[in-house]
């Protein structure tokens, strides 16, 4: 996986005999569609830094943690939260772009739901932040609805064969959360601690 | 279009590249790419559905062989001139054409943030009424459109039952071309594996996808 492996950023190897100061080739085509952009003031640098923050400091997992924990202390959010997934997330402030339109699936002993985009890479953006490298690789996109319990052991998880598998296939525009299981000895822990015990691949149905 | 992007059921693909505390972006191209997708989207020159078909695209060996923001960066040069927003002769010389308008107001940070929190709603008003119900059985198309489709190829052909109706939203087979909205109901259809992958699928374990209503016929 060399070409999905992107950690080839230039300038981190300075002293070494084999580095090279030219940036790698896709550094350098983002350069040059970059500056045009600017040239044409087509963008606003501004703006991409203000997008960036965004999503690397702000949005992310654990939005959809504290979602979670809610429903797992609050049974009338639960309750919003499986009938009607956007307005309940919209209620906590998560709501909008690659969120529009959300649906939650409950993890229980019988069933266990995992979410993929065997297309493209839908994910949802206001509770989870941008999808790992995995959620959009060949290899998960490939498998995950042919062979989920493979796919699910490369996470170190083992089902009993007895539950059942839904795989949801991000087809539309609908995004999906898994609402997971609480974890035994979290009882009585209040919703603040237990968003620490929802661990972001749980909301995608690839983690218990 | 029957692509290589259309990779539900491919197998070959290998281990899943599991990351420990993977970063959001591993290099600073790769946020910039994420960005200037978003910020040029901004400009409205295209919509959610061009630019995933922008995406498949690529040739099917370019795609494979990039990662995913290489492949975001080159279709967006495709974007871009498609939009004449860019010429051919500036990507390739990699500044404006000299002497060129430079545009005073682009997306400022102010509309991306707001773009970002109200989001673009897909979903749209629509009087005809849904085919189907809930619980009624539906055969998925064998249709091969040249274009943007979201039926993937594995779930062609297929039988499965209807677990929720969406409501209406856009036809991206139709937004993707410039088309228009054209909506249509929209359903999540449960497929059982074994239907799905005979033999190779359990008859209890099933793959759920949201079809638009086109896609389908009663069972």
């Amino acid at each position: 996986m060399s070409k999905q492996d992107t950690k080839s950023d230039h300038g981190h190897h300075h002293g070494s005999a084999t580095h090279a100061l030219l940036p790698s080739d896709p550094a350098l085509r983002v350069k040059a569609i970059e500056t045009i952009l600017l040239d044409k003031g087509l963008v606003d640098p501004a703006a991409l830094d203000a997008l960036i923050d965004t999503f690397q400091n702000k949005v992310g997992p654990k939005n959809g943690a504290a979602a979670v924990a809610k429903a797992w202390t609050d049974p009338d959010f639960k309750a919003r939260l499986l009938e009607d997934a956007s307005a309940a997330l919209a209620s906590l402030g998560f709501s909008g772009m690659q969120g529009e339109n959300m649906v939650a699936v409950e993890n229980t002993p019988d069933v266990h739901n995992m979410v993929v985009c065997t297309l493209c890479s839908c994910y949802p953006w206001p509770v989870l932040g941008l999808p790992p490298t995995w959620y959009k690789s060949n290899a998960y996109r490939s498998r995950v609805v042919i062979e989920p319990r493979a796919a699910l052991e490369e996470f170190g998880v083992t089902l009993p064969e007895e539950t059942e598998i839904r795989v949801w296939d991000s087809t539309a525009e609908i995004r999906y959360l898994v609402i997971p299981m609480q974890p035994e000895g979290t009882e009585g822990k209040s919703e603040a601690e237990l968003a620490d015990f929802v661990p972001r691949d749980a909301m995608i149905g690839c983690a218990l | 279009m029957n692509g290589v992007h259309d990779m539900g059921g491919m197998q070959g693909y290998g281990a899943i590249p599991i990351e420990a505390d993977e970063p959001v972006w591993h290099s600073d191209w790769e946020s910039k790419t994420w960005a200037l997708r978003i910020a040029m989207g901004a400009h409205g020159k295209w919509n959610i559905d061009m630019g995933r078909h922008a995406n498949e695209r690529l040739g099917p060996a370019q795609y494979l062989n990039f990662s995913y923001y290489e492949r975001w960066i080159t279709s967006l040069a495709d974007l871009l001139v498609e939009a004449d927003l860019v010429s051919l002769a500036e990507i390739e010389a990699g500044h404006a054409a000299p002497g060129s308008e430079k545009n005073p107001s682009p997306p400022g940070a102010d509309q991306l943030m707001k773009a970002r929190t109200s989001g673009r709603q897909s979903r749209r008003d629509l009087e005809a009424a849904p085919k189907f119900s809930v619980g009624d059985a539906v055969r998925t198309n064998t249709n091969s459109p040249r274009g943007h489709t979201r039926l993937p190829a594995y779930a062609r052909g297929r039988v499965g039952e209807i677990i929720i109706h969406h409501g209406a939203h856009v036809f991206p087979d139709s937004s993707a071309h410039g088309g228009g909205d054209a909506p249509q109901h929209l359903y999540a259809v449960r497929i059982a594996a074994n239907e799905l992958w005979g033999v190779n699928g359990s008859a209890k374990d099933s793959v759920i996808l949201d079809l638009s209503e086109s896609y389908l016929d009663h069972a």
